[in-house]
């Protein structure tokens, strides 16, 4: 998987040529476009977006999204973002399930988000595309947590990779830290698995050696937010 | 009686991939279905399906706490279905790269020989079971090369096998779950009720 910045189908068609899995338009990366994103349609290479809401979600998912995964705040190790913007989308998608046939039409405006993808949520009480967590899970519990609120799967960055000071670990040069940067993974994916077993989560937290050091996502100031950048 | 005209109870193993898809077929054609996270789940199912996903993935998980053993014994008497990366796990030998596999399945498979993630597609072919051609999306598949004699094509892509049944044992290089048509799911759901039928009668 590799990011291209939000709107830059340029970047988007190199990466497509180059023949990635995936590609992400990412809010992490600075925006290309203030005011449009990729149309996805036009790649046969599936792309994942970001949303914080249903309507992002949905206008995402007209423009071609194959995935979503809720933004949360990268790179922090502070779960609260992931966890706000699951529940959002979950009870966006709720309270269509209980709408008439009738209402439908102006909840599609209120969402901001076309009709028939408001149909669609209204009678599946799910996304058309798979609901991945990202943005801030930086612990197997995290991981489990996410899960349990509704996600599909979980995308995990640089942060789980973060020590003092949001400084990445050094996995290339200091064994200790590679080691630790490795078991975190490798319980985070185990802890996804078996999210709702908080047997194997335990024995899996133990395995990661080490503590990352978190940013808490409230000390960032709002205009810092990357999770704002898309429209 | 009531024994035997039970539901079948088949497990989708749920460490990676699409298993949601699978229960939901499987729910479809008369199943029940279990999602299997440890082996201590497989008592007590009629037989399993190995969905899609990323092999090398699967395998990690499966060296944990003994499943992969636990699992050939399953599978030596009870049916298993393996889709995509199951159909890889069961094949007797796989190839670039080499791998290691459960060995049920007669047959040579090899990973992403059909093109990377922007060469997947859904094809149409024509197939041995009854109902007319058969729709097969194909995700970053896998190809069969190589099948031993006990094992029946039930349909092809550009010549080589992409489902195929040995026996109590079915696998598929294409993804079934995510196309609308039930036959296959239903072929295996038979199989499984057959086989619950034969170890009832023998047991």
């Amino acid at each position: 998987m590799a990011k291209a910045r939000i709107g830059h189908f340029a970047e988007a068609q190199i990466l497509q040529e180059l023949g990635v899995d995936f590609i992400d338009e990412s809010e992490v990366l600075t925006p290309a476009d203030e005011a449009h994103h990729i149309d996805k349609h036009a790649f046969t290479t599936p792309f994942v977006c970001g949303a914080r809401n249903l309507g992002e979600a949905l206008r995402r998912i007209a423009e071609g999204a194959a995935m979503i995964r809720t933004k949360g705040e990268a790179g922090t190790g502070d779960v609260v973002h992931a966890v706000q913007h699951m529940r959002q989308i979950t009870r966006e998608m709720r309270a269509l399930t209980v709408l008439s046939e009738q209402e439908l039409y102006a909840a599609a405006k209120e969402h901001q988000a076309p009709y028939e993808l408001i149909r669609m949520v209204a009678q599946a009480g799910k996304l058309p595309v798979p609901n991945f967590s990202a943005g801030g899970i930086a612990t197997p519990a995290d991981a489990a947590l996410m899960m349990q609120l509704g996600a599909e799967a979980i995308f995990v960055g640089s942060g789980i990779f973060m020590k003092e000071r949001a400084t990445p670990l050094d996995v290339e040069n200091d064994p200790k830290e590679r080691e630790e940067a490795v078991s975190r993974a490798k319980a985070i994916v185990a802890a996804t698995t078996h999210f709702n077993d908080p047997k194997i989560l335990a024995e899996v937290s133990e395995q990661v050696t080490g503590t990352m050091k978190g940013l808490a996502a409230a000390a960032i100031d709002e205009s810092q937010l990357l999770q704002t950048r898309g429209w | 009686m009531n024994e035997q005209r039970a539901l079948p109870r088949i497990g989708v193993l749920a460490i990676q991939g699409d298993y949601a898809a699978h229960a939901d077929a499987l729910a479809e054609v008369g199943a029940t279905p279990t999602e299997v996270r440890k082996p201590d789940q497989l008592a007590g199912l009629h037989g399993l399906i190995l969905p899609g996903g990323e092999s090398t993935t699967i395998l990690r998980f499966l060296d944990k706490h003994s499943f992969f053993q636990t699992l050939r014994e399953f599978a030596a008497n009870h049916p298993v279905f393996g889709t995509c990366a199951g159909a890889i796990l069961l094949s007797r030998e796989v190839r670039s790269p080499a791998q290691r596999s459960l060995g049920i399945l007669d047959s040579v498979v090899e990973r992403n020989a059909y093109g990377r993630q922007i060469d997947s597609t859904i094809l149409t072919a024509e197939t041995e079971l009854p109902g007319g051609p058969l729709e097969m999306v194909f995700i970053r598949a896998p190809r069969i090369v190589e099948t031993g004699p006990g094992v029946q094509v039930l349909a092809r892509r550009s010549g080589f096998p992409a489902l195929v049944r040995q026996n109590h044992i079915m696998a598929a290089t294409f993804h079934p779950e995510l196309s609308a048509d039930r036959r296959v799911h239903k072929l295996f759901v038979e199989i499984v009720a057959q086989s619950a039928l034969t170890a009832a009668a023998s047991g």
